[in-house]
């Protein structure tokens, strides 16, 4: 549910990205904070446990623009991926216009990915909404690694729907402003088809 | 799920009704959130704040306590406050749909803000309400003022340059 403000004249949308444990749903926002103008971007927020696993969700505020006079902001939201966290990430979806998920392309993630796939679409459905009609990006992440499960076999896998999707390596970037752009564009492409 | 409009004129009196219960409260800053974490209207010391985290942080406050109610049995607890060395923050719901938070230091009491918090509630959910009315009367009849509907590939693509 985007908020359009026509007095100050601003678009909000807000954009998660899930995925399982340690996917590196963080390490995208930290590294679009790293990568973006202070001008365009608000504090990065992190409700994380000491050992720096997200305990509720981080936050990122962008501004990247205008769009016909209008202020376009993203929300940037992560959920905490444990799966004993279930009820925080419920919560975060709520309002969602564009869902980006990170995968883990580690070979022994498969099954992390699929439960974790599987438990959005649960939480989605509980907040009615549904996956395969709302703005949605795949990420294939830690493609630097060497125990990795071919690009082709993920996307049989996870993306039965063929949405778009990238390779990633979110601790070098790689990857992360496409993601981003691509869900950018469908979510301003919904509201379009709305208004 | 329908998106959350909010034209001129609402947003004046939104806007009014923040700047009236910010002066009878003897608050330092009045802000609305709606439920998603998205800041509507704020009034008051701005300057020193991050609104866009303050009202983020807000709704993962009121989403996470509203998750202890409906375990509970609870629809959901409507008023939190946070008690600080300085400062202390009231935030409650809104006619089901926005969140209201006040923040107020030794100058104000407690007293003082949740009575002034109750007729601010009051006038808020009124004007929440006509603008849903209004909403459902429109039928989303203003696509002539959208800034989307002429929106093009170009126009994205320049947001991300």
């Amino acid at each position: 549910m985007s908020f359009i403000n026509y007095s100050s004249r601003e678009i909000n949308c807000k954009i998660v990205y899930y995925g399982p444990g340690l996917c590196g749903k963080t390490t995208n926002l930290q590294f679009i904070y790293k990568k973006t103008s202070p001008k365009q971007k608000g504090k990065l927020i992190s409700l994380a446990t000491e050992t720096e696993r997200t305990l509720f969700f981080d936050f990122l505020p962008l501004a990247l623009g205008d769009i016909k006079g209008f202020k376009v902001r993203f929300h940037l939201y992560t959920v905490p991926g444990q799966v004993f966290y279930a009820a925080s990430r419920k919560l975060i979806l709520k309002g969602v216009d564009g869902v980006v998920f990170v995968a883990d392309s580690q070979i022994e993630r498969t099954d992390a990915n699929i439960e974790s796939l599987e438990d959005l679409k649960i939480n989605l459905a509980d907040q009615g909404y549904e996956l395969d009609r709302l703005p949605y990006t795949i990420q294939y992440n830690k493609r630097d690694l060497p125990n990795i499960v071919p690009v082709a076999e993920l996307d049989r896998l996870l993306n039965p729907t063929g949405v778009p999707w990238f390779e990633c390596v979110a601790t070098q970037g790689m990857g992360v402003f496409e993601t981003l752009k691509n869900i950018g564009k469908q979510v301003l492409m919904e509201l379009k088809k709305h208004y | 799920m329908s998106d959350f409009v909010m034209y001129e004129e609402e947003f004046r009196r939104v806007d009014e009704e923040l700047r009236r219960l910010y002066q009878l409260a003897n608050a330092k800053l009045v802000f609305l959130v709606d439920k998603n974490g998205q800041l509507i209207a704020s009034a008051g010391d701005t300057q020193n704040i991050d609104t866009t985290a303050l009202a983020s942080l807000t709704a993962g406050n009121i989403a996470a306590t509203g998750g202890i109610a409906k375990l509970l049995g609870q629809k959901e607890f409507s008023i939190l406050f946070h008690e600080g060395d300085r400062d202390n923050i009231h935030i409650s719901i809104v006619a089901n749909k926005v969140i209201l938070g006040v923040l107020f230091d030794q100058r104000s009491s407690l007293g003082i803000v949740r009575l002034r918090v109750k007729k601010s509630t009051a006038a808020l959910t009124r004007i929440f309400h006509e603008m849903d009315r209004k909403a459902l009367g429109e039928n989303r009849g203003r696509a002539e003022l959208s800034p989307f509907a002429e929106i093009t590939d170009e126009d994205i693509d320049q947001l991300f340059k």
